[in-house]
């Protein structure tokens, strides 16, 4: 496994708060990896450091090169970032919302190349939201706004991808529609890095498990050896109940501990 | 792909030469359209004298400083994703306001004088320095917003000593209707003061256009986007200083033209807040030239201000405004 992103020992203190103590891990590309760990162990801030979107001690490095060396064009060029919760504060068409993706490609006043036109266009059929394109994006639900926001974010092309929490709020099906995307993203060659809350998701898709606690990364490696059922109580607090499906083990809470 | 609004652009853009051809035609001395255009190319006589000095210095100003109003009204709405965003919120029109004030209170020079511009700019680069002076170069907006609202209050606070110590009455009274906003009197002097601030506001605050459109999905996704939002906001609050700074310091306070321009664009080309900056900036022309004329037309003893008469157009429109979206903002939660 040849990683595209290296971070470590990256530590971020919010105020006196260390949030994030020597967190040490690698994303490939090709793999989907989850960001699995209980309310505030710190993974929304480790994303936010590896967007560089936060100063962080440590090193991390995209493609070898330190992220605190990139201008913010050159970084968003590799780096896609997924906030929490597809804000839009204007009611711009959705065209235009997924041609932001493209913004790192132009400069001030360049109007969309070919291949910004094929990128959007691309992204919209993807996540299946062309039929939405010319529409005001404040006019969707909210399963199609997490389709129009993942949408930006792919538009970018990026070899990283990193979402925060892409399923929360979202009903069954489109939790499994953005999971799929996330993956459909990894298997085109992307190194992607989600943050999910639910545990059964987490083992149906991702590749790989990155867990934290209190500001560590406490396990990381493939989905199946992480979701063990004793590290899940241990971690969680929760007792879960393993099933299976198509041959995959998925936890299930079953009882809080 | 949703383009720019053209149509909409285009029609305000004629419209400015209209109103300023109306601009130019209305005064006591009673020229026709044709006289005055006749009289501005030619500028001989009497006529010449008062198409070219009187009138086209009154008629630009009317023209830039309402286009740096829209402007700045619709640059900082798109800085803060917030419609209710308006160019007074950091303070440097009050700035410019009091340090103008101070100049005609002690300074023994009149309302028309240059001493008055020169104060106003001055003041509003001095509230711009204090700003970034308190907010610090890592400030998030909330701390610059409460440092502008500081010194907003700070400088109102000193406009109104200024107005309390004034040496006698009339002072006081030529203070209180200098603050009002007018065009009156004003000079190619005044067009020259102020005319290179104006153009360099016009110019930082429409490098920013795309960062505002990217800040539609908030700051943490414009900045991975490669926005340097520092940059945006330090840009932002100096662009609508020094335009808004220099327009009230050679105008006087004219109020809700920032506020109104804005709004009324995206009606009808659509709220993306990229494209919202030329055709508000036309809008902010429109709505102040209008106001001029309307204040030279309107039969009164003493001329009206037209920052009096920009909010009593403004507030009309904009309460239609409000109650033909108002089923909308009900529905929606806030």
């Amino acid at each position: 496994m040849t990683a595209i992103v290296a971070a470590d020992k990256v530590s971020v203190s919010i105020g006196d708060a260390r949030v994030v103590e020597t967190a040490t891990f690698r994303l490939a590309r090709g793999m989907l990896t989850a960001l699995v760990g209980p309310n505030g162990a710190g993974k929304t801030t480790l994303m936010r450091a590896v967007a560089g979107l936060i100063a962080a001690e440590g090193t991390i490095t995209i493609d070898g090169r330190a992220l605190e060396s990139m201008s913010p064009r050159e970084r968003a060029r590799v780096l896609a970032y997924l906030p929490q919760g597809a804000v839009f504060h204007w009611p711009l068409r959705v065209d235009a919302i997924v041609t932001l993706g493209r913004y790192p490609h132009g400069d001030a006043f360049s109007s969309p190349t070919p291949d910004d036109r094929r990128a959007v266009a691309a992204a919209l059929a993807a996540t299946a939201i062309a039929q939405f394109a010319s529409r005001p994006v404040t006019t969707l639900s909210g399963g199609e706004r997490a389709r129009v926001a993942l949408a930006r974010a792919l538009a970018t092309q990026a070899p990283v991808l990193l979402a925060d929490e892409p399923t929360v709020s979202l009903d069954a099906r489109h939790q499994l529609v953005v999971m799929q995307l996330l993956q459909d993203a990894a298997r085109a060659g992307a190194a992607v890095l989600a943050v999910i809350h639910d545990l059964t998701l987490a083992a149906r898709f991702a590749d790989r498990v990155l867990m934290m606690q209190a500001g560590r990364v406490v396990a990381e490696g493939e989905t199946a050896t992480i979701l063990q059922p004793d590290r899940i109580a241990d971690i969680f607090g929760v007792e879960p109940a393993m099933l299976e499906l198509d041959g995959v083990p998925l936890p299930l809470p079953r009882r809080p501990l | 792909m949703s383009g720019f609004p053209v149509r909409p652009t285009l029609a305000l853009a004629m419209l400015v030469p209209v109103l300023m051809l109306a601009s130019l035609t209305v005064g006591p001395a009673g020229l026709s359209p044709a006289d005055t255009v006749a009289a501005l190319w030619s500028g001989e006589g009497p006529a010449g004298i008062i198409a070219r000095d009187i009138r086209l210095p009154r008629t630009l100003l009317a023209a830039s400083i309402g286009a740096t109003l829209g402007l700045a009204g619709a640059a900082l709405q798109g800085l803060l994703r917030n419609p209710l965003a308006e160019p007074a919120l950091f303070g440097a029109p009050q700035a410019a306001a009091a340090a103008s004030s101070f100049v005609i209170a002690f300074g023994f020079v009149s309302a028309t004088s240059m001493a008055v511009p020169l104060a106003g700019i001055a003041g509003a680069l001095i509230s711009i320095g204090g700003l970034i002076a308190i907010a610090g170069r890592r400030a998030s907006l909330t701390v610059i917003l409460l440092a502008g609202l500081a010194l907003a209050s700070f400088a109102g606070a000193a406009t109104a000593l200024i107005l309390n110590l004034a040496p006698n009455p009339f002072i006081a009274l030529e203070v209180a209707f200098w603050l009002l906003g007018s065009l009156e009197d004003r000079s190619s002097d005044h067009l020259f003061i102020s005319g290179p601030f104006l153009v360099a506001s016009w110019i930082v605050l429409m490098l920013n256009a795309r960062a505002f459109r990217a800040l539609t999905l908030g700051e943490d996704a414009a900045a991975s986007l490669g926005v340097d939002l520092f940059r945006t906001r330090l840009l932002v609050v100096i662009g609508v200083a020094v335009g808004v700074g220099a327009a009230v310091a050679v105008a006087g306070s004219i109020g809700f033209v920032g506020l109104v321009a804005p709004h009324l664009v995206r009606r009808f080309a659509g709220s993306d807040p990229a494209h919202v900056m030329l055709p508000g900036a036309l809008a902010g022309a429109v709505l102040l030239l209008t106001a001029d004329v309307a204040v030279r037309i309107i039969p009164a003893a003493i001329e009206l201000k037209v920052g009096v008469v920009t909010a009593l157009i403004g507030v009309p429109f904009f309460l239609a405004m409000i109650f033909s979206e108002r089923r909308m903002l009900e529905g929606s939660p806030s």
